[in-house]
């Protein structure tokens, strides 16, 4: 099928208005130009008529009513991706399931639960904590990001660590797909005969179907808890450190490390008691039984002390939350020194770490830029943070340069184009340089197996060329859409 | 351009596969049947074999898929790390993850589907596909190694992959006795693995010394004692779903909190969701048009 664009948009509009209520069809110019947006840097997104379905059959309606008007979807869970996944590109039909936003049920015996896509990362945690369970994956932006988002970018966490990103938790996914067909992929038992369609679905950033329900695995809250902080001199220590904990044959929780402005940044906004005068922090989370627990934090003071560190361990629940509480304010905290940043998100070998962040540093004063690093360094996910002021003339040249350099440093160190944040509009022209031809004709064959018409969500993921359907969308994409 | 090379032994492996005529990887044979007779007159092929690079401070391993299971346990054992695979005596690794069955310990250690972070493989026209990335966290673009785990080799013969490694763990220990299953995962922490026939249970701890021997108090508490090991396991494989819902002849082994059951006799299992089995044919359409890859084998069959 060719997508084709339509002028004006009061047919479909009508068409849609028979499947919801009026009042949950929006195609105000306001309210599409709200929707042209995620919480990345893309702008010039163009949304057509905005669906704020409640129900399955309802998301199968919007879907039918999109096919027959020849239009693409979009489904747009919180709308906090970093990487322009829910971007709209030619005036799709967006589809927004924000509203879908119940536990459906809970069986704590079992640790599973059925929730509907909106439901917020955090408000899951919080609606089985009386049961001792929590939901293991956890974005920095928890709080308000939706699971279906979760799904739609297999979202990651600092505590993915030792427990895995959300793949590793989703049991089975209930998606409308661009047939208007509803199909459950895998199971909530978590015995599901044939092809893994349940994993092949997570992570494909809304290019495969809309996901309107989710059964995830939940984790028992562990009995002990120690947070460690550990302050550096230098970031190579800080890197060794943590290549070192792994090496030894620990695999804490969460491994967090941040470099010296960010951790000034951070002091001043929170005051979670950093030091100040350290080159890099790291926290360092260890969970389990306590017997467990005590030697691994004593094995991780000791190798921070070997290598130069100072060690701080949290004394109560009181003092790990606000260890965590500056951590998480991160983001948060830059805006005491530039209004704009670009976070980054790529991986590379744990063991390249020390290497890759002094490239680094090296790209950004190459560039005459400020970085600052905060990231999940137990699992070599680096986040650097280009600083900047958009009104400076020039500066997104830079910007974009700085982290075209960064990506190909990691992809040389062996490393990966995305940790977490996934690939959307962002790095779809990155994908040649990890991609081989054949490689990406395979993954445009999984997409195809799954929306032959490449109807959800075209123009992401996968390069200029990788399909037909796609190149006619981008063609119209509006000039500014590229940063 | 293409980042990653792919070494000679994987252009021989996919020389050798081709591009015509029917066409299986055979492993050690282990678990040949699972999901159907492969087709006479199928040329078979062995994927390369050894372990192609391990780092431990990385916490991954490089090997060729035609290496045995316990050959590269033995490697990582030296480096006090494992791999989340069965040690089927005989079985390789490529065989392992094409027929994707978890090992009883999937219960506390995670799903096997989760241990692969990359594979190359010979797709159906003959050349080499790249599916994932080296490092322990990666969403560059579709996940490509969910699918090939438990593909039985339908989609491409996978000839070299890297997997994810975990500390072994300084304490371990089996307890059974006739216990409830549910009451024991629900005051364990983190059991690696509860199996029940209907009136006994086993179970496994690992973890620190000192945890082990405080959660086998807790245990021992319940009414379990020191075993061995675990029984063996009927021959099988059945969702416990279908378990509750009928009567059965012969024994059965419920694998707690992972879905999974063994039984001695098998019975019918329901047909899949229409719905389910297009998305199989769409995928295999896709994947291998032409029918060559691993002909017979059905991994809906599979149980």
């Amino acid at each position: 099928m060719r997508l084709r664009r339509t002028t004006g948009t009061d047919p479909l509009v009508e068409d849609l208005c028979r499947v919801l209520p009026a009042e949950r069809v929006r195609a105000a110019p306001l309210e599409r130009s709200i929707m042209g947006r995620d919480s990345s840097i893309f702008e010039g997104g163009q949304a057509g008529p905005v669906c704020f379905p409640i129900s399955t059959e309802e998301v199968q309606g919007c879907v039918d009513a999109a096919r027959r008007h020849g239009r693409a979807v979009v489904p747009r869970g919180a709308g906090t991706g970093l990487a322009g996944g829910a971007v709209p590109l030619d005036e799709p039909v967006v589809v927004v399931t924000t509203k879908m936003n119940r536990l459906v049920s809970l069986d704590a015996d079992q640790r599973v639960a059925w929730v509907q896509p909106g439901m917020i990362n955090l408000d899951l945690s919080r609606a089985v904590a009386a049961h001792g369970l929590h939901f293991a994956p956890d974005p920095s932006s928890q709080q308000v990001c939706s699971l279906g988002g979760n799904v739609g970018t297999n979202a990651g966490g600092p505590h993915c660590l030792a427990h895995g990103v959300t793949s590793a938790h989703v049991l089975a996914v209930e998606v409308v797909l661009m047939s208007g067909e509803s199909v459950v992929l895998g199971d909530a038992d978590g015995f599901a005969p044939g092809l893994d369609l349940r994993g092949a679905y997570v992570g494909s950033e809304g290019m495969m179907g809309i996901t309107t329900a989710v059964a995830v695995r939940l984790t028992p809250n562990p009995p002990a808890v120690q947070t460690i902080l550990l302050a550096f001199d230098t970031v190579d220590a800080a890197a060794q450190t943590v290549s070192a904990v792994i090496a030894d044959g620990i695999v804490p929780a969460a491994i967090e490390m941040m470099d010296r402005n960010i951790i000034w940044a951070v002091e001043n906004f929170v005051g979670a008691g950093f030091p100040t005068d350290a080159a890099a922090v790291v926290i360092v989370e260890v969970d389990g039984l306590p017997g467990g627990v005590e030697a691994e934090a004593d094995r991780v003071g000791e190798l921070a002390i070997e290598r130069g560190g100072r060690v701080r361990r949290a004394a109560d629940d009181q003092e790990r939350a606000l260890l965590w509480k500056g951590r998480k304010s991160a983001f948060g905290a830059i805006a005491q020194i530039k209004p704009n940043y670009y976070l980054h998100d790529t991986v590379v070998p744990r063991t390249r770490l020390a290497e890759v962040m002094n490239r680094v540093y090296e790209i950004v004063d190459e560039h005459d830029l400020q970085v600052m690093n905060v990231f999940h360094a137990g699992d070599g996910n680096l986040h650097p943070l280009l600083l900047y002021d958009r009104r400076e003339p020039g500066i997104m040249a830079r910007v974009h340069a700085a982290g075209s350099a960064i990506i190909e440093a990691s992809l040389a160190a062996g490393g990966v184009l995305s940790g977490e944040h996934g690939i959307g509009i962002e790095k779809r022209d990155f994908m040649q340089l990890m991609f081989s031809e054949a490689d990406l004709d395979a993954q445009s064959r999984l997409r195809r197996a799954f929306d032959p018409d490449e109807m959800a969500n075209p123009g992401k993921v996968l390069p200029t060329g990788a399909s037909c359907a796609d190149v006619n969308a981008l063609e119209k994409v509006p000039e500014g859409v590229w940063g | 351009m293409a980042s990653r090379e792919a070494g000679e032994e994987l252009e021989s492996f996919a020389a050798e596969v081709g591009s015509g005529g029917p066409v299986a990887v055979v492993g050690g044979r282990t678990r040949w049947e699972v999901g159907g007779a492969c087709q006479e007159e199928t040329r078979l092929v062995r994927a390369p074999a050894g372990v192609r690079g391990f780092d431990p401070a990385d916490m991954t391993i490089r090997v060729g898929a035609g290496t045995p299971v316990t050959e590269l346990d033995a490697v990582l054992a030296e480096a006090g790390q494992r791999v989340n695979l069965p040690l089927l005596p005989g079985a390789t690794v490529g065989g392992l993850l094409a027929v994707g069955r978890d090992d009883v310990h999937a219960l506390g250690r995670g799903r096997l589907r989760d241990a692969l972070l990359e594979a190359v493989y010979v797709a159906d026209d003959g050349r080499l596909v790249t599916a994932g990335g080296p490092t322990v966290k990666n969403v560059s673009g579709f996940d490509l190694c969910r699918l090939l785990v438990g593909s039985l080799g339908t989609l491409g013969l996978v000839g070299e992959v890297i997997l994810r490694t975990w500390p072994r763990p300084l304490g371990q220990q089996w307890l059974v006795g006739p216990c409830d299953p549910v009451e024991l995962r629900r005051r364990l922490f983190s059991p690696s693995s509860i199996l029940w026939d209907g009136h006994t249970v086993w179970v496994h701890l690992e973890g620190h010394e000192s945890d082990v021997e405080a959660e086998a108090e807790l245990a021992r508490s319940l009414g379990c004692s020191p075993a061995d090991g675990p029984p063996p396991l009927p021959a099988h494989r059945v969702p416990t779903g279908e378990l509750k819902a009928d009567g059965f002849p012969g024994s059965y082994l419920v694998q707690v909190g992972t879905g999974s059951a063994y039984v001695s006799e098998p019975f019918p299992l329901p047909e899949p969701d229409p719905a389910v089995v297009a998305l199989h044919q769409r995928l295999k359409a896709q994947f291998d048009p032409g029918g060559r890859l691993n002909p017979g084998r059905d991994p809906l069959a599979a149980s």
